[in-house]
């Protein structure tokens, strides 16, 4: 191959701002992936509602009997995407349950059967499987059976992957991003996917690079994970349109904004989306989905699944079916220690703390941390001492605690006014914050406060 | 905001309680058993993310400011001796004790030792002469804290730095006393030594109370500069020969004016301790540097060097110390190095060419009341354009 190494394979990517949370990697970061069987009479519990977007509708009855990858949800708005059992049983009820958002979501109760299946094989590709050999599939037939598997960006966000990827004339799309940044503290999902099952994730990417008529895929990762660039590196050295792009470990580098201006330069415009400069991101467990939709019309019922924290007995990598309890997973992993605090689902920095176990795993949760007494930092709150630590490290550049007094005096304008919208939630100033000021909160409330006021004034 | 502090579960926050009507139910301790089994039986803690902070807080900061200022103290103390002691130990009480009287009063939480107010103290402290008699410092401290601080709404909400809020408040009330400046105890009994020596019946007692400071040597330069032959004419030269002095500190002065190298210790151990950033210290230096030197090649038979406005008076206290008070300097960087650049510049005009030989103090104030407007100037722009402009 004539491409030369320091064509492929480019350092240094960073972005302005952020910050430098402790990595807390090692609790599972050498844990090889564990494939999670349910035990015949237990139950998983599928929400229709597990994406952004319209929320499906059931497409099965109570009693009825379902198998692997049957369709038991779906959805005609174009937003949306399909849920699929993820094991062969019956239905037991059709209820609206709790939900890891807060609420109560209409979810499928499925008792899992006596008979289930071989696991579905998910690390190598069958054999002969190239990008040549699916040369016949259009980027129609792949956005579309995307669609059908019910393909969301598990990287926390869930949006559904189709709508992505669908071509549109007026914004083509010259290159797709492979996030495999992983920043959260703790999370080690991706990178033990990468680590173990880069082949079918790449070709996963090359089937979106086609599917969104873009040039080139390039693979994010970060550097304190040189393993998987390592893997990564050995299998797309024959491959022309990938590239990889080591960045230096910051978070929120995995923030599609942040992680498109490291590698690519370009900026998303405000309240805009990546497919205004021509990119889109998907995660490293996303492309993996991809791949196995594409070769086999296998659904989006399964996801990897990283278990950590120093309140677990036996943190470790997952393979979780979706639906899966989150109180059998934490049992599966020897149950929660003595000291155990909080237990966050996703990472520390963005993932909410769960008030309850009875929760289902999503397609889009990338990981349960549960934080011991040692971990959870009490802090009082104290006044703002103005020092403009949450300034100088917001990565959109915001003035945090400026919106936030205006927040908190209700003066919704001067919020809006400050930008508020664009926002990402990432968490950095509350991070950084010497007083301690959940500023992320008044952010998210001064958020919903204005979404309601816009609806009210729509009602009217 | 701080009575809500004062409940028992310290996870419990303003925020969660007053401003969140859509999580009204969200309790702090959460989930009894619902099943048997282990997993469920644990107590979990709820919050809101991010769930790891940076090990710094505001209690820390502000005590990193007090160890910054230690070596400041300790040449204070070993320069003034006992006189030093008690003026930095009024304004300690001073301030101190008002803060905690306010907060009793208004049945707030207590904050008087969260290192705040000894901040104010010791800055108020050093930036006094040593001769000032133990009850004005008291005064002014009371100033600083209870008008300049606690009236605005205690630590964060006041606009003036107080410690000079409260030195301003001095200098308008007791200005004889404010400006009166002795030498240094070592220097002294060194003179002493000399004079004895040399036979010379020199008075000491005199010696000590019209000592004036270099800058106002140099004043007196630019007033001499129009003199013509006058045996006792303050020369630029004269004025020079007090560099070397002025960089250790044996020059006279306010307790803290004498040395620019303790200040520079200290200075140096909050940047790299990162309680502060460079863009106020380095604006401040670097102004003043290039106002001094313009003049300086102006017209240097009457303007001194400006190495000797670098380490004069309190121009380093106030680059690293003074205006980098977060509360009263602007929140962006560029925001902070515009407030650096003017208050480097009101300095030296003051010096150069105002009624008063130090102008830190005036600069200082002046700048901060530009703190809002500059803020409003200086926001940073939001990455991806602003859609509030759109
Ligand atoms: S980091 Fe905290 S204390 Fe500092 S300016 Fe922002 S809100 Fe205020
Ligand atoms: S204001 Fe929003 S985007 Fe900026 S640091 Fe805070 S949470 Fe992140």
């Amino acid at each position: 191959m004539a491409v030369s190494t320091s064509e492929k394979v480019k350092g240094g990517f960073t972005f302005r701002r952020g910050v430098h949370p402790p990595h807390r990697k090692s609790f599972s970061e050498s844990r090889a992936i564990e494939q999670i069987q349910l035990p015949a009479g237990s139950e998983v519990v599928v929400p229709l509602s597990q994406h952004i977007g319209a929320p499906c509708s059931a497409t099965v009855e109570a009693k009825q009997q379902v198998v692997v990858g049957q369709e038991v949800g779906s959805s005609d708005a174009f937003v949306s995407a399909p849920v699929h059992s993820p094991v062969n049983g019956t239905v037991k009820e059709i209820a609206p349950l709790p939900h890891p958002s807060g609420r109560k979501v209409l979810s499928v109760v499925i008792t899992v059967g006596d008979e289930q299946p071989e696991p579905s094989i998910w690390r190598e590709l069958p054999e002969n499987c190239t990008i040549d050999s699916l040369e016949n599939t259009t980027s129609e037939q792949i956005v579309d059976t995307i669609r059908q598997a019910g393909i969301v960006g598990q990287g926390g966000a869930a949006f559904p992957t189709a709508v992505k990827l669908v071509q549109n004339q007026q914004k083509p799309v010259d290159t797709i991003l492979l996030n495999g940044c992983e920043c959260e503290p703790y999370l080690t999902s991706d990178q033990r996917l990468m680590i173990e099952a880069a082949g079918p994730m790449l070709l996963g990417l090359q089937l979106a690079v086609k599917a969104a008529g873009a040039q080139k895929g390039i693979i994010a990762i970060e550097d304190n994970k040189p393993d998987a660039i390592n893997t990564v590196f050995k299998l797309i050295k024959d491959i022309d349109n990938l590239q990889l792009a080591i960045c230096r470990t910051k978070y929120p580098q995995g923030g599609e904004r942040q992680l498109i201006n490291a590698v690519l330069g370009r900026v998303v415009p405000t309240g805009g989306l990546p497919l205004d400069v021509g990119v889109v991101v998907i995660n490293a467990g996303t492309a993996s989905a991809i791949a196995w939709a594409c070769i086999e019309k296998r659904p989006c019922y399964e996801r990897i699944v990283t278990v950590t924290g120093a309140g677990i007995k036996n943190p470790g990598n997952f393979r979780v079916p979706v639906g899966m309890m989150l109180s059998d997973l934490l049992e599966h992993c020897g149950g929660l220690t003595d000291d155990a605090e909080k237990v966050l689902l996703g990472g520390p920095m963005m993932g909410p703390a769960a008030a309850r176990l009875d929760l289902p795993i999503l397609k889009g949760t990338s990981g349960i941390t549960v934080l011991s007494k040692a971990e959870v930092v009490e802090n009082k709150e104290v006044a703002c001492i103005r020092c403009g630590r949450c300034v100088d490290h917001c990565p959109l550049n915001l003035v945090p605690t400026r919106i936030a007094h205006a927040v908190k005096a209700r003066d919704l304008e001067t919020a809006e006014d400050y930008d508020l919208a664009a926002c990402i939630e990432c968490g950095c100033c509350t991070y950084v914050c010497p007083s301690k000021i959940p500023l992320i909160q008044y952010l998210r409330s001064g958020k919903s406060m204005i979404a309601r006021k816009k609806q009210q004034v729509k009602s009217k | 905001m701080t009575e809500e502090q004062k409940s028992k579960k310290p996870t419990k926050n303003a925020a969660e309680k007053k401003i969140e009507p859509e999580k009204k139910s969200t309790p702090e301790k959460k989930k009894p058993a619902e099943k048997k089994d282990e997993v469920e039986k644990k107590i979990l803690l709820v919050s809101s993310s991010p769930h790891l902070t940076d090990t710094s807080t505001s209690r820390r900061v502000m005590y990193e400011v007090v160890i910054g200022l230690v070596p400041a103290v300790v040449m204070a103390v070993y320069l003034f001796r006992i006189q030093s002691l008690i003026v930095l130990l009024s304004c300690l009480v001073g301030c101190v004790g008002t803060e905690w009287l306010f907060n009793v009063v208004r049945k707030k939480e207590q904050t008087a030792l969260d290192g705040s107010a000894i901040v104010t103290a010791l800055i108020l402290g050093l930036s006094l002469p040593p001769t000032l008699p133990y009850w004005m410092a008291i005064v002014g401290s009371v100033v600083a804290i209870a008008i300049a601080k606690m009236v605005f709404g205690g630590l964060g909400a006041n606009i003036f730095n107080p410690a000079m809020v409260g030195r301003a408040f001095l200098m308008a009330c007791f200005g004889l006393f404010m400006t009166t400046w002795t030498l240094p105890v070592p220097e002294m009994a060194e003179q002493q030594v000399q004079a004895e020596a040399m036979e010379l019946q020199l008075d000491t007692e005199v010696a000590a109370v019209t000592q004036p400071t270099p800058l106002a040597l140099a004043k007196q330069a630019i007033k001499d500069a129009h003199k013509e032959d006058q045996a006792d004419k303050v020369t630029p030269e004269r004025v020079e020969a007090e560099i070397v002095s002025l960089f250790w500190g044996q020059t006279s002065g306010s307790l803290g004016e004498t040395s620019a190298f303790c200040w520079l210790i200290g200075g140096i151990f909050l940047l790299v301790r990162r309680t502060i950033t460079v863009h106020v210290p380095l604006a401040v230096l670097g102004s003043a540097l290039v106002f001094a030197t313009i003049a300086w090649f102006v017209n240097p038979d009457v303007y001194p060097e400006p190495m000797v406005h670098l380490c004069s008076g309190g121009l380093m206290m106030c680059a690293f110390f003074i205006a980098t008070d977060p509360v009263t300097c602007p929140l962006s960087k560029l925001g902070r190095v515009v407030f650096g650049i003017g208050v480097g510049a009101l300095v030296m005009l003051i010096r150069l060419k105002g009624g008063y030989p130090e102008g830190v103090m005036y600069a200082v104030l002046l700048m901060n009341s530009m703190t809002p407007l500059l803020d409003r100037w200086t926001r940073p722009r939001t990455l991806g354009g602003s859609v509030a402009k759109r």
